[in-house]
């Protein structure tokens, strides 16, 4: 078994699910020759042909709407947007169409298309590069937004994301693309959907997070952890449908809670998350719930990046700031 | 210098508004018969509007596209398809729908306010449309999906002269021309984008040479004349079943009312240039050909007015009897699986959904 990068992972999901089901098809700009500008879908034309893995003119909204006739009319498109500050010209198509074919038809259309796109900041790339806008989407009814945050959920959650009957946008943390390899099998197997993951098991305190966040998280978890503290680590995965089961039954063991995510805080997923655990398990609490976020401001571009990102020690300030709470 | 390209805009028209064939009768045409189908469902179509406007001002319909004066336009589209291929509709569509199985009770259920109008939809026909000019995109994506499956069918969508300012609509004949689709592009040009006219809608001559800039052709029709649009329609796909060539047809007419019951054009429009666009009208003109060669008759039109009144009164029954649909219907298609998370939203909606009087 080989030891691959997320990115890696990305397309061996891709490989597999497109030797296993010929209605898979990849379309969008620079993947075919190419193998898209993260490699994410190399060597896929030689295996495949251009018939399934498209070159498109550059036209994102394009990209979106074609992606839904496609979908429509049987296959299985897996679209590609080169960045998530590029996927926008398509809302008006995945808000106004993908999300609602199956509701207006009533039932008797789908919509079984993968949005994937790379996501958030710290690869020192120019504007609209570094977005971390997931809660746009995981506010539109009739979608799901899953993150992966790990090789192996790469391609775990791509297979599933690819089989679901509905539109799935699927946010590739492009700062963990290459920042650690893990022993990926080829084996077909997806990982649910709608679920979330937790990375370590404690009774302590619960940390929230999704992403490239994750890296932060656990490197804080490792700081604390060694101060007596046992931390319990969840990866949300899926942000819509969100999985508050598992967050509350974790609150409800820990009693303290802190969500870490770098999209800005005003209207995030984690404000969502913090209300439902006030409004479902505020008897368990010991303490107020946190949020550690991204600012709400515009990403600074590649050469203040690093300061916006929620860095090690403010996690472990809020980590402890929650512990000592009376 | 040199010119290093040009172009021609064809405008075709076989039947003028003068009834005088001014080009040779396609076979099809030939046939009385076939007119006379067409000319019925152009009445049914018209009958229909009227009924639909006046249910509407009598608060038993929701907002209404009128689509008096485009009859041709839509019937004339409708009748060119073969059942195999695929129908990418906007809103204004009825003479097209009519052909293609959906009945005027649920066209009626669709702009009373319920979903279950566009229960029709199916693989071939793709459900209504609303955000203007989105939907030639996913023409261009179905006809994606019979390129890469070998299949020789067609794909036509259809949008009005505001939608071709979209960008989608450029972004899909973009795609169209370099992949070579099997999509027909169909412009309803009826000179109105509610309020702006086609002349500041775009500084282009035509709208239909909008398509040679994607490398593909265009061409106008007479929207009024309802032999030469199903003629055009036809050729355009035949071409792109046998050829996978994209065409563009900007189908000449007028509205010959409001945008929609939402809307007042005595704000902005001239009644003469109405009425002297009516001149031109779609259903006058074949009943007169068809009078000229004696295959239709008052008697026979009588009829017609009566057995069409009758079919859309029973359609009217039967959508006002149309009960309402389960509230939990908007959870239910959603998604395949309503997700766990919805389940608890879902019974509060169950709870609280008869507190609303």
């Amino acid at each position: 078994m080989a030891e691959i990068t997320l990115v890696e992972a990305v397309d061996l999901a891709l490989a597999y699910e497109m030797q296993a089901d010929p209605s898979v098809v990849i379309l969008g700009e620079d993947i075919a020759k190419n193998g898209g500008v993260f490699r994410a879908t190399q060597g896929l034309l030689d295996k495949f042909g251009p018939d399934r893995v498209r070159d498109t003119p550059l036209a994102e909204s394009m990209i979106g709407g074609l992606a839904i006739g496609m979908a429509i009319e049987g296959l299985k498109p897996v679209a590609e947007f080169q960045f998530m500050g590029f996927l926008y010209p398509a809302l008006d198509q995945i808000i106004n169409h993908a999300a609602r074919i199956r509701n207006r038809t009533r039932g008797h259309l789908s919509c079984p298309v993968v949005f994937r796109a790379p996501f958030g900041s710290g690869i020192h790339a120019p504007e609209h590069h570094s977005e971390s806008t997931e809660a746009l989407l995981a506010h539109i009814p009739g979608l799901r937004v899953v993150i992966p945050s790990s090789p192996v959920r790469a391609y775990g959650l791509l297979l599933a994301s690819i089989r679901d009957p509905d539109p799935v946008i699927f946010l590739e943390p492009s700062r963990l693309y290459r920042f650690a390899k893990q022993e990926v099998e080829d084996n077909g197997k997806a990982l649910p959907l709608d679920k979330c993951f937790t990375l370590r098991e404690g009774k302590d305190i619960t940390l929230v997070t999704w992403g490239a966040m994750i890296k932060e998280t656990m490197a804080a978890a490792e700081v604390i952890v060694k101060e007596g503290i046992d931390v319990e680590i969840i990866d949300v995965a899926t942000l819509k449908p969100l999985d508050m089961e598992t967050i509350l039954s974790s609150v409800e063991k820990t009693g303290r809670c802190v969500i870490i995510h770098e999209a800005p805080k005003t209207g995030g997923v984690g404000a969502d998350i913090s209300a439902q655990i006030a409004e479902k398990a505020l008897l368990s609490l010991k303490a107020p719930v946190m949020r550690i976020t991204g600012y709400d401001t515009i990403v600074p571009y590649a050469r203040l990046e690093k300061y916006y990102i929620p860095s090690v020690p403010q996690i472990v300030d809020a980590i402890k700031k929650t512990m000592e709470f009376a | 210098m040199k010119i290093v390209a040009h172009f021609e805009i064809p405008y075709y028209q076989i039947l003028n508004e003068a009834q005088e064939l001014v080009a040779d009768l396609p076979s099809f045409a030939k046939d009385p018969a076939h007119l006379i189908r067409l000319y019925r469902l152009m009445v049914l179509n018209r009958l229909f509007d009227a009924k639909a406007i006046a249910l509407q001002r009598t608060g038993k319909l929701g907002t209404y596209p009128s689509t008096l004066g485009q009859e041709a336009a839509f019937v004339g589209m409708g009748d060119a398809l073969s059942k195999n291929d695929v129908i990418v509709p906007y809103y204004r569509d009825v003479g097209i729908l009519i052909q293609r199985g959906v009945k005027l009770s649920e066209i009626l259920l669709y702009w009373g306010g319920d979903e279950r109008g566009n229960a029709f939809a199916n693989k071939e026909n793709f459900p209504y449309s609303v955000p203007v000019g989105s939907q030639p995109l996913h023409a261009a994506g179905v006809a994606t999906a019979f390129k890469i499956r070998k299949e020789k069918r067609a794909v036509l969508t259809v949008c009005g002269d505001g939608g071709t300012s979209e960008g989608d609509f450029y972004e899909a004949m973009n795609v169209a021309g370099v992949w070579k689709l099997p999509v027909v592009f169909a412009v309803c040009n009826n000179q109105w984008a509610i309020s702006v006219p086609r002349s500041e809608q775009t500084a282009a001559q035509t709208l239909a040479q909008k398509a040679i800039a994607a490398g593909f052709s265009g061409e106008q029709v007479d929207g009024n004349d309802v032999i030469a649009v199903r003629d055009r329609v036809t050729l355009a796909l035949e071409k792109a079943r046998e050829k996978s060539e994209p065409t563009l047809i900007e189908i000449i007419c007028y509205r010959q009312n409001d945008h929609t019951t939402a809307d007042d054009a005595k704000r902005y429009e001239k009644a003469k240039v109405r009425e002297q666009e009516w001149e031109k009208e779609p259903i006058a003109r074949l009943r007169r050909y068809l009078e000229s060669i004696k295959a239709w008759s008052e008697k026979e039109e009588k009829e017609l007015q009566v057995t069409s009144e009758a079919e859309i009164e029973k359609s009217v029954a039967e959508y006002l009897a149309t009960p309402l649909a389960p509230l939990e219907n908007m959870f239910d298609y959603l998604y395949a699986t309503l997700p766990e998370s919805l389940e608890e939203q879902r019974e509060l909606l169950k709870q609280w959904g008869n507190t609303h009087g």
